[in-house]
């Protein structure tokens, strides 16, 4: 605490409110945390505005539109010989996606103790689930494509269904399979002795992870609001 | 709890020096040079748009005298004029310019947290000014839709532009996104955890607070402005329904169906009324330094003056809907949002009053950066106070897209941050380039742009109670404008084009510095501020040489009593100040 002596003799720490702010506002990193992972924190903040908006922007167009708006259970309905069961491969997605965020919180805690090989194999598994979610995202992509959705129409109702779904869907597809690339790339770097040269630091598994723990919950909100609703 | 000094985590950056001129200027990741390369491709944009702005007044002021504008090329000069002026040249230069130069300097960092996303930044930023230059040259040339872009027609058959100048202005405003948060995250970051030891938050200069506030809004209203480029770009090119409605054009139907228009206006403005902000509050911050410097006068009610920017920075974001009060609304939504508007001009004001009682009684030094402080005071009063008559729903209906809210917007976020540019390169011109510019020549630039503008934009605001329409390519013969009119807009345009041509003295200045220029001294304001302490002039990569600064006081030390000096630069300490005993106002 010494190191933190003002000129001005602000080290005793008033009661109350005013420590807080004092404490917040003093002359150290205001969040105690590597610059990195602040600087992740504060982009999810600006991308959480960002799917907030598209968000919303669905929810206003589903009002605006005058066509109904196609049953999202009887749509995105797989059957395997027998009746169709609403949403199965949704859920299947979902439940893989979640379980991802299961093994990269066991990865960021076998990083902090520097468990290399450990490491190396939780992400490589985050990663596989991810990428395997993006697959049957492709899959789900290409049977209403094939059943005709497209984003200026489709021939369930609502044009903005389709519009909206592929937007949605493609741009938080995007943020996983680019959570996917950056994964791998710090597995690999973990495997390999990259951040043992530098200073055996593995902060930067926790920051990976916090990107995809973000991605994830995104898609509960996207899961919510588009499939749900 | 952990306590990690700033100063031990120097390490994390590494001191390589770059060697070559590559290195060095142009793929370079010093800070000052990320700088510098912002704000010149920022001034160079901004040139473009003055002529655009010029070219348009011609119209105005002489309809049908010059073949070469018809009114496809006056709406195309209208769009390219308000888009770059906001986007391309204030928020660019604010923040990527002002931000990656005096944040790391006047927070006693290195350099900001990482240097490599912050060059990568500004090369993305030239990206999508030479997307957004393309766009003049593409078949059919840029967007004509107005710097608003309201759909629906903004794509439709009839609007400039429509099929490749829209396209590319929509991608050009993505990419510049994704530019701006690259830097913006590194402002933030580097503000929040990258200050010198001594360096409270309460310690920071305004200039850094402004900037950084600003760069927050930025990073949170931005998202909307991407949002609803990618929605309207598939709307173009995907033939989507976002926020096109069913509509018929010429008698035939264009296959829209359903989509909101007024959706676009909400997302836009979410991100265009924080954007006014994101340009204002940069220049709130550097005008108090300045005037606190060139007064020699500590800024009155610091503590205030941080409050009321983040105040003004959260209400920034639930005033969006004033500028849709024609759009059509809930009057309870007009209610509220006519509210919120004005509660805005409580901390604006406790912010006017602030810098003007900080000019009283102080020991003013009537140089160039101050004359434009001052200017700026007068032009922003004038601005903000036609933004009370704005903001008003019943005054706002019949006022709106008349000249009035020309006058109004261009006084309060044109001219005054132009100010303010203006004087912070005159302030900092000596510490970026180790040479004075010549005194005289910047008074006749200051007097001629300010007199020019307020003979600008003051008969504007009468042209607006007039009920002329702002947008019109040629008035024809509108019984309620008395002909007179005509020759007020005809005064507006040699006024216009006198204030374009003026500008030249400013190049030349700094022209004429660069190579002749007499070198300066290390702080020839005697400025308190860190960047002036710096141990080379101008300072070198990494800034601060072997030793990061320490800060002991705050940022205001000027004509402090029982002092020899009338300033104490931030990095003295209590044991070293001329007198040896600590007045300052510090925390």
């Amino acid at each position: 605490m010494s190191e933190a002596v003002l000129s001005s003799g602000a080290a005793v720490e008033a009661p109350g409110t005013k420590g807080v702010m004092d404490d917040f506002s003093r002359d150290k990193q205001v969040f105690g945390m590597p610059w990195g992972k602040a600087m992740m924190w504060i982009f999810l903040l600006s991308d959480t505005f960002i799917f907030s908006c598209f968000l919303v922007s669905y929810m206003m167009v589903r009002i605006s539109t005058t066509d109904p708006w196609p049953i999202p259970s009887e749509v995105f309905a797989l059957s395997f010989g027998g009746d169709p069961i609403p949403l199965i491969l949704i859920a299947i997605m979902t439940f893989i996606l979640i379980t991802s965020s299961g093994t990269m919180a066991m990865a960021v805690n076998m990083g902090y103790r520097k468990d290399r090989s450990k490491t190396f194999w939780l992400m490589l598994a985050t990663a596989v689930l991810g990428a395997s979610f993006v697959g049957m995202q492709a899959f789900e992509w290409t049977k209403l494509i094939m059943e005709g959705v497209r984003p200026w129409g489709n021939p369930f109702g609502a044009a903005q269904f389709g519009s909206s779904f592929f937007m949605i869907t493609g741009f938080h597809g995007m943020h996983v399979s680019a959570g996917v690339i950056y994964l791998l790339v710090v597995a690999f770097r973990v495997k390999n002795g990259f951040y043992e040269k530098r200073g055996g630091n593995y902060e930067i598994v926790e920051i990976a992870g916090l990107y995809w723990h973000f991605v994830d919950l995104v898609w509960v909100f996207i899961f919510a609001f588009f499939y749900l609703w | 709890m952990a306590y990690v000094a700033i100063a031990d985590r120097d390490h994390e950056i590494e001191h390589h020096d770059p060697q070559t001129f590559i290195t060095k200027y142009i793929w370079s990741q010093d800070h000052k040079v990320i700088a510098v390369q912002y704000g010149l491709t920022a001034i160079f944009v901004g040139l473009i748009a003055l002529g655009l702005s010029a070219l348009m007044r011609l119209q105005l002021g002489f309809p049908d005298q010059f073949s070469y504008i018809n009114p496809e090329n006056y709406y195309q000069f209208i769009t390219m004029h308000g888009m770059i002026m906001v986007i391309y040249l204030l928020t660019a230069l604010f923040l990527g310019g002002f931000g990656n130069y005096l944040i790391p300097l006047m927070c006693g960092s290195r350099d900001m947290v990482f240097p490599y996303l912050n060059m990568l930044s500004y090369w993305v930023y030239l990206l999508s000014v030479i997307i957004l230059v393309t766009s003049f040259f593409v078949p059919g040339g840029s967007t004509g839709a107005g710097w608003t872009l309201y759909p629906p027609q903004a794509i439709m058959a009839g609007t400039p532009g429509v099929d490749w100048g829209i396209v590319l202005m929509l991608l050009s405003l993505a990419v510049f996104i994704v530019a701006f948060t690259m830097g913006g995250l590194n402002y933030v970051t580097t503000v929040l955890q990258a200050r010198c030891r001594g360096m409270t938050l309460m310690r920071m200069p305004l200039s850094v607070w402004g900037i950084f506030i600003a760069t927050v809004l930025g990073l949170l209203a931005f998202p909307a402005l991407l949002v609803s480029a990618i929605m309207m770009l598939l709307d173009k090119a995907l033939h989507t329904s976002f926020f096109m409605p069913a509509i018929s054009l010429m008698g035939a139907d264009p296959g829209y169906t359903g989509g909101s228009p007024i959706l676009f206006q909400h997302l836009f403005w979410f991100f265009g009324h924080p954007e006014v902000y994101i340009v204002a509050l940069p220049a709130f911050g550097i005008v108090s330094d300045l005037l606190s410097t060139h007064a020699r006068k500590n800024i009155f009610g610091y503590r205030m003056m941080v409050w009321a920017i983040v105040a003004i920075g959260g209400l920034s974001f639930i005033v969006w809907a004033h500028h849709m009060y024609v759009s059509g609304m809930n009057p309870y939504f007009g209610f509220f949002f006519a509210t919120t508007t004005l509660i805005i001009a409580v901390p604006t004001a406790i912010k006017v009053y602030n810098w003007v009682l900080t000019l009283w009684e102080g020991n003013i030094h009537l140089r160039v950066p101050m004359l434009f402080a001052i200017g700026f005071i007068f032009t922003f009063i004038h601005g903000g106070l036609t933004g009370l008559f704005l903001g008003n729903v019943t005054i706002d209906l019949p006022l709106s897209d008349t000249y009035f809210v020309v006058a109004h917007f261009h006084m309060v976020m044109g001219v005054s941050p132009i100010l303010v540019v203006f004087g912070a390169i005159y302030h900092w011109w000596p510490k970026i380039t180790g040479r004075m510019y010549n005194e005289t020549l910047g008074r006749w630039h200051f007097w001629m742009t300010f007199i020019g503008t307020y003979s600008i934009y003051l008969p504007m605001h009468y042209l607006g109670f007039q009920g002329v329409p702002r947008r019109y390519f040629a008035m024809g013969n509108t019984e309620f404008m008395p002909e007179s009119a005509q020759d007020l807009n005809a005064w507006i345009t040699v006024s216009a084009l006198f204030v374009a041509a003026t500008q030249v003295l400013f190049f030349i200045n700094m022209i004429w510095s660069l190579s002749k220029g007499p070198k300066s001294d290390p702080n020839p304001w005697h400025a308190t501020t860190l960047e002036w302490q710096t141990p080379d002039h101008p300072p070198k990569h990494g800034n601060w040489g072997h030793e990061l600064p320490v800060v002991h006081r705050w940022a205001y030390d000027y004509s402090v009593p029982g002092y020899d000096d009338d300033y104490i630069p931030q990095n003295v300490s209590a044991d070293d100040a001329p007198a040896g005993r600590d007045h300052g106002g510090a925390h």
